[in-house]
């Protein structure tokens, strides 16, 4: 059941009972699901057919010539990214069978509910109670941060502490919040940038029935690490052109205005094109690698090496348009569905990069990681293993 | 940039690897290679010789048709990652890389020595069995397309000198252009080989100097040093890149034996993202030797490759044999310690074939971010 032919056979199928051009988006999209033809390395009832991820590509290409919708992915990046396999990993068949579909089609969008002002390294040390109730309900009080997306999604991954009486890792459960509950109140952060691409959520009494509990009672930590796992792999996966990456604008800029250009400024951007293209190089390996089933630790590193270009370059990039990079192109206070980098102007990148290297793990923990696992450096003082969480400093 | 570069390394690559890792273990060990470096014969003949005769690496680039193995620079740049983790003190960059290259450019040479062979095929095929090591004398700064210096051609007599050129002083026969425009293969006999004192003890420099000795034809010189050049510019990536490795992985494995303050050094915080930053670096550079190996075997967009290579390898393998310095504190400054023969290569790398400010300024024609 794994052949591209027959691959290709059932996207065909699907294509001739459900023409696109006459058929309603969602409908055609419930029925690439039902036909397993969503993500095939999903198992079947479940959006896939149990093949090789790799041959998703042959189901994508015949789809995209016959010009099928598509899910608009970039929409509902957690929920695809990092929700769905952590369901499928850890969730009930009830939950697996609720969610999986509208997550996928896009009907239902996702948050993450994780980070909180008090934890975001050390994430572990989260302060939101979840508090068993005697009818198993869970009752959920707290503040969680940097959330994005939470004003358009109707659910949420959540992850609160259970047991405040042993140690961090161990009291953490992971829940599924319901983000329409009367006591989610979703505020937009404003960023330096002037939008608010992300919220503040604050959980008033929210009621989670035990049914929406992923995974054991204390093992949260244990689930969320699938959720952390699957948005490295999405962050260190891309395939770039040459110039595909920050560096593309620069590199435009410095080619379509010479009157800008001086010495100085030619020996740094030729510094970062070089540099830019070897990180290039390094993630193609990287999937070269992942292709050839040999997976290697490179990963670690391509977000630390990204987020290092993506601010020296766009930081160049203001400095070499010189006047015009005095002026910023808008400040004005939105909440953006997408992040675009390249659709605004240098200021706007300068200024969004600067989180490249605080989201999805600080650099100085991800140095941290590389040192201890690759490396295979001592590992760093732990002075909080064995105490419980009530008694932390805070 | 059609196609994409096969960037890992095969089966076999792996394979070719495990065997010169095995053979330079056995030969060139770091007391032995210090040891080496003081003594009247700088290069390691016995390690040259099990590399070439016994493994026949010297041929890798020369076809088989004319005593070569038929390989490309991907096996070529393997073998230099591994000469590189070693320092070794072997003419393979140099014989089996540049003057191979430069002989290459001639496949139909129309001189013919004694024998009825094409003379570049003869020298290819000596060179190819390690026979005899070639040179060509061109200083090792010069980068691909750079100025060189040409020795005076009269009367059917080569005079002049020529300074820094590497691994001379081990040459049979030495490749060099004179001001006729052509270039000619001389008898290293005929020349006189002067060794400089060299900051890179393992990769030795000598001047030539031509006192009427005459020389073979081979050709036009610009074309074949052009394309020498960028080849050995390329694979020196891969030598960088063993040589950084190697640092890297001995720096971190010294840290976690040396105790001071009652801890392993490397369990410091500062220490560990520096040498975290540096795994960062060394596995880019990997990624970028191996493009340019690539590329130069396929021919495909190879003078960007070599460019973004060595313009990312230099500074990289610098930084990593410094930082294997100040890391291994005292000891590493001592002449007993290894270190200071890869901070020496590194550094010496780093001007090699042209510096990486060089390669940033061809890159800059090649792909269009022009001067000011």
């Amino acid at each position: 059941m794994s052949s591209a032919e027959e691959l290709r056979r059932r996207t065909r199928e699907l294509l001739a009972a459900l023409p696109p051009a006459s058929t309603d988006r969602l409908d055609f999209l419930r029925a690439r699901f039902d036909a397993g033809l969503a993500w095939v390395h999903y198992p079947e009832g479940l959006g896939g057919l149990g093949a090789p991820r790799s041959l998703q590509a042959v189901v994508d290409a015949e789809l995209e010539a016959a010009g099928a919708p598509d899910n608009d992915s970039r929409r509902n990046g957690i929920g695809l990214g990092m929700a769905a396999p952590t369901i499928l990993k850890y969730g009930t068949e009830e939950q697996k069978r609720r969610f999986l579909r509208p997550l996928w089609t896009g009907e239902e969008v996702w948050c993450q509910l994780f980070s909180e002002p008090g934890a975001g390294s050390d994430l572990a040390a989260l302060g939101t109670r979840a508090v068993r109730q005697d009818d198993g309900d869970w009752v959920v009080n707290g503040q969680k941060v940097w959330t994005s997306g939470a004003h358009n999604s109707r659910w949420a991954i959540l992850i609160a502490r259970t047991d405040p009486d042993v140690p961090k890792h161990a009291g953490i459960t992971y829940f599924v919040c319901d983000m329409t509950d009367p006591g989610v109140e979703v505020r937009p952060l404003r960023q330096i940038t002037g939008e608010a691409e992300f919220n503040e959520v604050f959980l008033t009494d929210v009621r989670i029935p035990d049914s929406r509990r992923l995974g054991e009672i204390g093992d949260g930590w244990r689930v969320a690490q699938t959720t952390l796992n699957n948005e490295r792999v999405a962050i260190g996966g891309m395939r770039l052109p040459r110039e595909g990456g920050m560096i593309g604008p620069a590199a435009r800029t410095w080619r379509e205005r010479p009157e800008l250009r001086t010495h100085d400024l030619h020996q740094r951007l030729l510094k970062l094109w070089v540099e830019s293209e070897v990180a290039r190089l390094t993630a193609e390996r990287l999937r070269q690698q992942l292709v050839a089933g040999q997976p290697g630790p490179e990963g670690a590193g391509m977000k630390l090496a990204f987020a290092r270009l993506n601010q020296e370059i766009s930081g160049l990039e203001v400095e070499l348009l010189g006047e015009e990079g005095l002026s910023y192109d808008d400040w004005t206070m939105r909440r953006p569905e997408l992040v675009d980098f390249t659709g605004r102007e240098a200021g706007y990148r300068y200024l969004r990069s600067k989180g490249n290297s605080i989201e999805g793990g600080t650099t100085e923990v991800l140095l941290n990681i590389v040192a201890e696992r690759v490396l295979g450096l001592p590992a760093e003082p732990r002075t909080d293993k064995d105490v419980a969480w009530k008694d932390l400093t805070r | 940039m059609s196609a994409q570069p096969d960037l890992l390394y095969s089966e076999e690559e792996e394979a070719l690897r495990a065997a010169v890792r095995d053979l330079l273990a056995d030969h060139c060990d770091a007391p032995g290679v210090i040891a080496r470096t003081e003594s009247g014969a700088p290069h390691d003949r016995a390690a040259w010789k099990a590399l070439a005769d016994g493994m026949g690496l010297a041929g890798l680039l020369v076809p088989e048709s004319l005593g070569g193995q038929g390989a490309t620079h991907r096996e070529a740049a393997v073998v230099l990652e591994e000469l590189g983790r070693a320092v070794a003190p072997v003419p393979y960059l140099t014989s089996a890389v540049v003057a191979t290259e430069a002989l290459l450019a001639f496949p139909h040479s129309r001189l013919r020595s004694s024998g009825g062979t094409p003379i570049a095929d003869e020298l290819l095929g000596e060179l190819a069995s390690g026979r005899r090591i070639g040179a060509l004398a061109v200083a090792l700064n010069v980068a691909p397309g750079g100025a060189y210096k040409a020795v005076r051609h009269e009367g059917g007599a080569l005079r002049g000198e020529v300074t820094g050129v590497a691994d001379a002083g081990a040459a049979d026969v030495l490749l060099v252009p004179a001001d006729d425009g052509g270039l000619y293969a001389v008898d290293a006999t005929a020349a006189t080989v002067t060794p400089q004192v060299s900051l890179d003890l393992t990769r030795p420099l000598a001047t030539v100097t031509l006192d009427g000795a005459t020389g073979h034809l081979l050709g036009d010189a610009e074309p074949a040093v052009r394309r020498a050049l960028r080849a050995g510019a390329g694979l020196l990536a891969s030598e960088q890149s063993g040589l950084a490795e190697w640092t890297l992985t001995e720096t971190v494995r010294y840290l976690k034996e040396r105790k001071q303050f009652n801890r392993p050094v490397g369990g410091f915080q500062a220490l560990k993202h520096r040498l975290a930053q540096l795994w960062l670096e060394v596995v880019n550079l990997r990624a970028a030797a191996r493009n340019a190996a690539d590329a130069l075997s396929t021919g495909e967009d190879a003078d960007v490759a070599v460019a973004v290579a060595q313009a990312f390898a230099a500074p990289v393998a610098v930084h990593a044999a410094e930082e294997a310095l100040q890391l291994h504190g005292g000891i590493g400054m001592t002449w007993e310690h290894p270190v200071h023969l890869y901070l020496k290569r590194a550094k010496a790398d780093s001007i090699a074939y042209g510096t990486a400010g060089a390669h940033r300024e061809a890159l800059a024609a090649l792909v269009d971010l022009q001067a000011p």
